[in-house]
């Protein structure tokens, strides 16, 4: 296996993690490191244990068996909050604004929070005197136009793509260390994605180790230097994108019979 | 020997008094707090019926029963289907139209020890030396005939299979064609005439008190609750639960404290399961 | 002219608009237009106790308030935080047991004894709520609706606190009017508190937190203490009007759990208004005197608001409150289509 020739020790690494719900096996001795400065990719056919995969990590379930380490410590069976506050940050796939708030309210939660006192907030903004400013401010970095009055409108008239983004930025006002995507570029039209992706590249430049499920595969390879398929809850592949590509196993069970290529150009 | 007889004829009365709430929140999720003042109308009606009006006891149980689907519907058609879904309007409003019930049949001037209804059977017979009468035997006897024609009716019969479709996921139901505001309706029928099955089952045994309806209602929720909220099996098997451990406080601690490990029950099994014994799928849902 | 070819139309006053926000600074008629429903509450609510004939009304005018409070803090748990909580009476009767216990067994002044009570019987309640706290919706309403009787219950069964006669003998305030006043003030304080809590950082965490409680956990925040310290400001504020209302009475026994108390709060907040925080001091201000009107027909009176809580769901949802507010902002006029 890789991690071994990696000198540094994983900031995320799950060994042997299984969940199971009342007999069916949602998860099956999954192994996964995740390294510092790593874009990795999780793709798998539905129901194949991806989502389950980010509730083991962010606590939001409870393992039935395996360990779950973040920077050498052992988080398994940690509260929700307590991972948030330790530097891994979610968004969820069903998007969960703070539908009766304003968009920049959305974030004074975040802002508020522990962890975000402590770091400053996104970029380490420092002084979180006024919240309200600041939330404004990361929603206009992440793409809410300041001058049409995005950031002031209710969250419940937003369209998708703007909650999608809302639900980056919340993950960001913590100051994470990693940032979980749940299916992001799920649900947006064409050049919403286009948008995005600058926008993921632009993060892991700052530092930030992502993780990203996605079903959208020409965007995720785009921006992953590491992938691992996910089949009935159990690892198949795990390695660069070109390698995930070329395996066999990869091809039969995600795409059927056709031709990779051939998917890589529709999707 | 005597904690076993009581705490059997406890635990079936308790599972009466459930099974209706149970009934109709299963199907419906509508809590129906009014649960306890059909309970008690049920008993004013029939006993209205057979004292001053002087019907046989046979057609007075029947006429009052029917009335007591009919209040269920009434209540279902004309209040509670528009507050469908928003789940605390929902428990004021049939809070409310049971205090209203209540309180006013208090006003009425039914209060005191004057009202009985007469028992199905006189007479008693001695079980492992225990005397127990003949009516509480009924009770018992009706209480697992209940239980098990609820059963039948819920897998056999095609109302009973859609009720039950419904109960499941109510969006499934209406594709399939199933009407859910027509079954609710139904299913708050049903929950009235079950609450009507245990008031004229049970007050035989005792006289007939506006108070009581609050009881039944504590009762039949802790039953709801500890057996997992619309799991009318669940219901049940609580009943036992509760029945059994209420008769041992009382045989041990004092009457007082029945009441108590009731009230106990429903916090402890809320605290520890809140999905209750037999409603596992909810657990996540409801804590996570 | 037949109603096919008109319709209403409601448009936002012109000084409605304007004093949205800093510009209300600019003009006495703006700021005057902000300020006179606010006015209004608060200088009405101290004439009152002047206003009212005899006695008796002057008792009612107190009992108005206690109930306010309760209703206030209904209003807040269920339309801020999201936690609905059926069992009001549970944190009148805690309060007004501390109270009396202080009192009558310790011989410590109201001044002192109700203070203390909202303390202590705010974290009496928290502390009992504690295990509930993970619970939402219908599950949260029926414990807490089962707290109070419970409480009852035990006081009963163990006969404590002088069991079923309750505890006697306690002080009254100094005077009416000191009582009236006292329980006035409190009731403004709580009021115009809350409505500013409602709208720093923190209670948009509580909002967040009714919301969507699985994001405010994803964001790093501990939601179980939030619910808590909103749990305990609201537990409090029940004590310490269950406090007063025991030094009013000098009496508290086991009717201080009765029902009563649980439900005319919850109908006061439909009736004037959820999540208005106003809008239930209103629906005490109609409910209860109505209620002591109707006292000569007994339970008569609990029929009669429950008939009108019934009604005010089906038909009026939003209440008394939002109907003003919208009569007080909007022109409403029918226009030509």
């Amino acid at each position: 296996m890789k991690p071994d020739t990696n000198p540094k020790p994983p900031m995320l690494r799950m060994e042997n993690v299984s969940k199971t719900f009342g007999g069916v096996t949602a998860l099956s001795h999954v192994d996964l490191d995740v390294h510092e400065g790593d874009v990795l990719g999780i793709i798998g056919p539905n129901g194949s244990g991806k989502t389950t995969t980010v509730n083991a990590i962010t606590g939001f379930i409870r393992p039935s068996g395996g360990r779950i380490f973040f920077k050498g410590k052992n988080i398994t069976g940690k509260k929700p909050h307590q991972i948030a506050d330790m530097g891994i940050t979610r968004t969820f796939q069903i998007m969960r604004p703070y539908y009766s708030l304003p968009a920049y309210k959305n974030l004074v939660i975040p802002l508020f929070s522990p962890r975000a006192k402590r770091t400053g907030g996104w970029r380490g903004g420092g002084n979180l005197g006024d919240r309200k400013t600041i939330a404004i401010d990361i929603l206009e970095e992440i793409g809410f136009e300041r001058d049409s009055y995005i950031p002031f409108k209710t969250t419940s008239t937003l369209p998708t793509g703007y909650l999608k983004r809302l639900e980056l930025a919340r993950c960001l006002a913590l100051q994470p260390e990693i940032l979980i995507c749940d299916e992001i570029f799920s649900g947006l039209s064409m050049s919403e994605i286009a948008s995005m992706v600058p926008l993921i590249e632009r993060l892991q430049d700052d530092g930030i180790t992502i993780v990203m499920i996605e079903h959208r595969l020409r965007e995720l390879f785009q921006v992953a230097n590491r992938v691992m398929v996910l089949n009935f809850g159990e690892k198949l592949v795990e390695g660069t994108p070109e390698e995930v590509m070329a395996d066999e196993r990869v091809k039969e069970a995600y795409f059927g019979s056709e031709k990779i290529e051939e998917v890589m150009t529709y999707a | 020997m005597e904690i076993l007889v009581y705490g059997t004829i406890n635990s079936v009365s308790l599972a009466l008094m459930g099974l209706g709430f149970a009934m109709v929140y299963g199907i419906s999720r509508v809590p129906n707090f009014a649960h306890g003042a059909l309970y008690i109308i049920c008993g004013f009606v029939t006993w209205t019926l057979l004292q001053k009006i002087g019907m046989p006891y046979g057609l007075a149980i029947v006429l009052s029963l029917a009335a007591n689907g009919l209040l269920g519907i009434l209540m279902y058609r004309l209040v509670l289907i528009r507050v469908r879904g928003m789940s605390i309007s929902e428990i004021i409003s049939s809070y409310a139209i049971g205090l209203a019930i209540l309180e006013g049949l208090r006003y009425g001037g039914f209060r005191g020890m004057t009202y009985t209804l007469p028992v199905f059977m006189d007479g008693m017979v001695i079980i492992g030396g225990v005397p127990v009468d003949y009516h509480r035997i009924v009770m018992v006897v009706i209480g697992i005939l209940l239980v098990a024609a609820l059963w039948v009716f819920t897998h056999f019969t095609r109302l009973g299979l859609a009720l039950q479709g419904m109960a499941q996921d109510e969006r499934a139901a209406l594709m399939l064609g199933i009407d859910s505001d027509f079954m609710a309706m139904l299913a708050m029928g049903f929950g009235a005439v079950l609450a009507g099955v245990a008031a004229i089952s049970i007050l035989p045994l005792g006289n007939i008190v506006v108070e009581s309806g609050y009881h039944v209602l504590i009762m039949s929720i802790a039953v709801c609750i500890v057996g997992g909220l619309g799991s009318w099996m669940g219901a049940f098997f609580a009943a036992f639960i509760i029945g059994y451990a209420q008769i041992l406080s009382v045989v041990f601690l004092g009457s007082h404290f029945q009441m108590v490990v009731a009230l106990l029950a429903i916090i402890l099994t809320l605290i520890l399961k809140p999905s209750g014994l037999f409603g596992q799928q909810k657990e996540l849902e409801d804590r996570v | 002219m037949s109603t096919e070819n008109r319709r209403k139309e409601r448009i936002d006053r012109g000084i409605k608009v304007r004093s949205d926000g800093l510009y209300a600074l600019m003009s006495w008629r703006e700021m005057a237009y902000l300020i006179a429903p606010r006015f209004i509450l608060i200088a009405g609510l101290l004439a009152l106790p002047l206003l009212m004939p005899g006695l008796y009304w002057q008792r009612v005018i107190s009992i108005v308030c206690i109930y306010a409070i309760v209703a206030i803090s209904f209003d807040f748990l269920a339309h801020y935080v999201g936690l609905v909580c059926l069992g009001g009476a549970f944190f009148i009767g805690v309060g007004g047991y501390i109270a009396g216990i202080f009192n009558a067994y310790f011989g410590m002044p109201p001044l002192l004894t109700i203070p203390l009570a909202a303390i202590a019987g705010g974290l009496f309640c928290t502390l009992l709520l504690l295990p509930c706290l993970p619970l939402r919706g219908v599950y949260f309403a029926i414990v807490t609706l089962m707290y109070p009787l419970f409480m009852a219950r035990i006081i009963e069964a163990f006969d404590i606190f002088g069991g079923t006669d309750g505890i006697l003998g306690i002080d009254s305030f100094s005077s009416a009017f000191v009582e009236q006043y006292f329980v006035v003030g409190i009731l403004l304080v709580f009021l115009f508190g809350l409505r500013r809590l409602v709208n720093t950082d923190m209670g948009l965490i509580f909002t967040a937190v009714m919301d969507n409680d699985q994001a405010v956990r994803a964001s790093g925040i501990n939601i179980t203490h939030y619910k808590a310290l909103a749990v305990f400001i609201a537990s409090a504020m029940g004590c310490l009007a269950g406090a007063c209302l025991t030094h009013i009475y000098m009496w508290s026994g086991i009717s201080q759990f009765a029902l009563d108390f649980s439900i005319l709060p919850i109908a006061a907040t439909v009736i004037g208004g959820a999540g208005t925080l106003a809008g239930p001091v209103i629906g005490c201000l109609i409910l209860v005197p109505v209620s002591e009107l109707l006292r000569d027909f007994g339970t008569l009176r609990i029929v009669f608001y429950a008939t009108i809580l019934v009604a005010f769901i089906l038909f009026r949802s939003d209440g008394i409150m939002a109907f003003a507010k919208r009569k007080y902002e909007q022109i409403e006029r029918w226009t030509q289509v």
